[in-house]
């Protein structure tokens, strides 16, 4: 079985002749993540955009896995989830009154769009293909998804995030082993982050809140501070 | 294990892994599919001896063992039913994507020393997030439903399980915060010893952070007193009310595993993981007990363990379920936001503090052994000569003095 | 090159984020729902977040990753935090405008046309 998969997809066959599950994990979760991607903007339901919307994303934290960054795949995960599921919620709520369900879109732009989006695409993809530096894999081909090749990512993210860089700090004046660069943290930018959070979470509260009916303004805001987390 | 496939065995590298995937992939539903057959009939029974009833009596002995399975068998014969107005390809896929979330988070689970899917760096972290996706399923069935009732359930599941996240993630901030890492064999290897080793009497944050979980968790797997979803008192029957036959018993294996899962996630952060009260395998001389030259029966004692745990957090959300009234949503809203992710923070706050003021806690009845998740973490030297380079700073001082040591690494 | 034959390099994540941006450009033109233009831009910053990533793992680009170390993981890290602020903030001016028209549609938005 293992031969024939390989015969017809190279990408899959393994340094020794088996299955190269790495490239396996990546042909499916990267299918998944474009066609649902493609499904997305295909659907005119607006439920239905969302659902396609959240399991692409999923895909794609499926390949941030993959390429060793877990924390972020489990980010992408939990805030993507959560601020993609309030905005099922709101479309469920805005536009489940019959007329809004599908809001249609004339052929005639389609199709412009559908150009112009295949042009952009070719060029893009001419892009990522230019660079030779790019192709090849340090994935060693043989039997395990290298998920757990990689170092473990949290600790020196979380590092960094309070401004230390294990990978060569440029405080401390360490230079990284491997390169010997020093590399800034990122505790300003945390800092900027959490409190653009915060004025995010009054503004977005102070916006959705109902000006109609005094009473009623709570749910709003309590749905979209729980999306942003 | 794979080691032992490929070089003894001969298979080729590829094969074994696939096989692994597969052996670990079938243990896991079997769990859960199995887990719910028995929980079910445990809730049946429980529920009558709270009611002082007697609960299924005659299906396969006195005991009624099988009602869960003739239950299943009336389920498979059950017409699926599909609403006129309903949204085909949702309402379909509604169940199986509540029933995936769950399963997949049991991926990051351990059992046992080396009894888990797959070890990842950020266990703790992926299992909560993968276990908030199975509340899409729900949404999506109430919305797919065309139903009233069912989208009043999905609303009300939305907002409490969006709300209840909040304090969910600072609980387990806390343990996380005191293991100084994410990883759920680790965090669990750090409880091993004497009971009080276990987060659980860590100090009296910790001690209090326990019982805001198990609220929390409660309230995000949507157990009664805060089963607003499905309400049936108000909703019929909430947002599975369109659903019947093999679908609607989909959302109950998810929901009953999902107790489960919640049920050994606080058993690993709280309660020592698959180290038991007292450590019979090292007073025996079974096990060093650091964890890390553990025999089988060594490992089948701490399934044993985690198991009986967890078995034991599900039998207390029974027990909850079936005593107290349901709260109104209001109410519910109110413990979440009012109380429960108040106490939450300022408890993490406490913990972080006792942490400073005692950095090597004060029951500590530990002889200072190290620890093998901190040795493989590279926070300390190893025994086999992991040349970690750590400077001078003290063994048990805090893990930042360690972790600034790694960046010297 | 040939991308089937190769193992899984940089160059398929780009192609996957090219794919994802792609996507999530013409969702935004395309779509009339101010829902669907919201999802056309989680798309767009999803696709940015392969880049990232892709650039900066150490499983796809072995020595070359000490390049960027941990720079793409964190960048990727801030954008999506970026955008789950991003996404709050603009369902909040959706509902305003929902309140205001009565209904989602941006080809509605033409008050301030002359």
């Amino acid at each position: 079985m293992s031969s024939s998969v390989a015969q017809l997809l190279p990408v899959l066959a393994a340094a020794e002749g088996g299955l190269n599950w790495h490239g396996f994990f990546f042909l499916l979760f990267a299918l998944l993540a474009c066609c649902l991607a493609v499904a997305v903007v295909l659907a005119d339901n607006v439920v239905r955009m969302a659902f396609y919307l959240v399991l692409s994303l999923g895909a794609t934290a499926g390949l941030f896995f993959l390429a060793g960054a877990e924390f972020v795949g489990a980010m992408q995960l939990m805030i993507y989830v959560g601020g993609t599921l309030v905005l099922l919620i709101f479309g469920v709520m805005l536009t489940a009154q019959e007329p809004f369900v599908s809001i249609k879109t004339p052929v005639r732009d389609k199709v412009l769009a559908g150009l112009v989006g295949g042009a952009l695409l070719a060029v893009l993809i001419q892009a990522a293909l230019s660079g030779p530096a790019w192709s090849g894999s340090a994935a060693e081909g043989g039997g395990g998804v290298a998920l757990a090749a990689g170092q473990p990512s949290a600790t020196p993210l979380g590092m960094a995030l309070v401004g230390i860089r294990v990978d060569g700090d440029v405080a401390s004046g360490e230079k990284s082993p491997e390169d010997g660069q020093v590399r800034s943290g990122y505790l300003l930018p945390f800092e900027i982050v959490s409190v653009h959070l915060l004025v995010v979470l009054v503004g977005a509260a102070y916006l959705a809140r109902s000006k109609r009916r005094k009473s009623s303004g709570g749910q709003g805001a309590d749905l979209s501070t729980g999306g942003m987390r | 294990m794979a080691e032992y496939l490929i070089q003894t065995v001969g298979l080729p590298g590829w094969l074994t892994w696939s096989l692994l995937a597969v052996l670990s992939a079938v243990l896991i539903l079997n769990l859960m599919a199995g887990g719910a057959l028995v929980f079910i009939w445990a809730e049946r029974k429980v529920s009558a001896r709270i009611q002082d009833r007697l609960g299924p009596t005659r299906t396969g002995g006195s005991f009624g063992w099988l009602q869960s399975l003739a239950d299943g068998i009336k389920l498979l014969a059950k017409e699926d039913l599909m609403p006129e107005g309903a949204d085909g390809m949702l309402f379909r896929v509604a169940p199986y994507v509540s029933f995936c979330a769950s399963f997949a988070a049991f991926i990051g689970l351990p059992f046992a020393f080396d009894m888990v899917g797959l070890r990842l760096n950020v266990g703790v972290f992926y299992v909560v997030a993968v276990l908030g996706l199975e509340v899409f399923g729900v949404i999506l069935a109430g919305y797919a439903s065309a139903s009233k009732w069912s989208l009043f359930g999905a609303m009300r599941e939305a907002a409490q399980v969006v709300s209840y996240e909040v304090p969910l993630g600072m609980c387990i901030v806390v343990p996380v915060m005191l293991a100084g890492t994410m990883d759920l064999v680790t965090i669990a290897e750090k409880q091993a010893g004497w009971f009080t080793n276990w987060y659980l009497f860590h100090d009296p944050f910790t001690f209090v952070v326990f019982w805001v979980y198990v609220t929390c968790a409660v309230a995000s797997v949507n157990r009664a007193p805060f089963d607003l979803a499905e309400a049936e008192s108000e909703l019929v029957a909430g947002f599975h009310t369109e659903y019947s036959g093999l679908r609607w018993s989909f959302f109950f294996m998810a929901e009953y595993s999902s107790m489960f899962l919640v049920s050994g996630l606080a058993a690993v952060l709280f309660l020592g993981g698959w180290n038991g009260p007292v450590p019979i395998a090292t007073l025996l001389g079974l096990s060093d007990g650091t964890g890390e030259s553990t025999g089988a029966i060594v490992r089948l004692l701490g399934l044993a363990n985690l198991l009986g745990k967890a078995t034991l957090g599900v039998l207390i959300m029974m027990w909850i379920r079936w005593t107290l009234p349901r709260l109104r949503i209001d109410q519910v809203m109110t413990t979440c936001l009012k109380y429960c992710t108040p106490i939450a923070a300022v408890m993490f706050a406490g913990a972080m503090t006792w942490l400073w003021v005692f950095p090597g806690g004060v029951l500590n009845l530990d002889d200072g052994s190290r620890r093998p998740g901190e040795i493989r973490e590279g926070w300390l030297e190893g025994p086999g000569g992991r040349s970690t380079a750590v400077s001078d700073a003290p063994v048990d001082d805090a893990p930042a003095l360690a972790e600034i040591a790694e960046v010297s690494k | 090159m040939n991308l089937l034959s190769d193992p899984v390099g940089v160059s398929h994540y780009l192609i996957v984020g090219a794919i994802l941006f792609t996507t999530g450009i013409v969702c935004m033109v395309v779509k009339r729902n101010a829902l669907g233009v919201l999802m056309g831009i989680e798309l767009v910053l999803n696709g940015a977040n392969v880049n990232f990533v892709a650039f900066g793992s150490p499983v796809l680009r072995g020595e070359q990753a000490s390049i960027l170390g941990l720079d793409g993981q964190l960048m990727a890290l801030f954008v999506i935090l970026l955008a789950a602020a991003e996404a709050a903030v603009a369902l909040a001016i959706t509902l305003n405008f929902y309140n205001n028209h009565a209904t989602v549609d941006v080809d509605r938005a033409d008050d301030l046309k002359g």
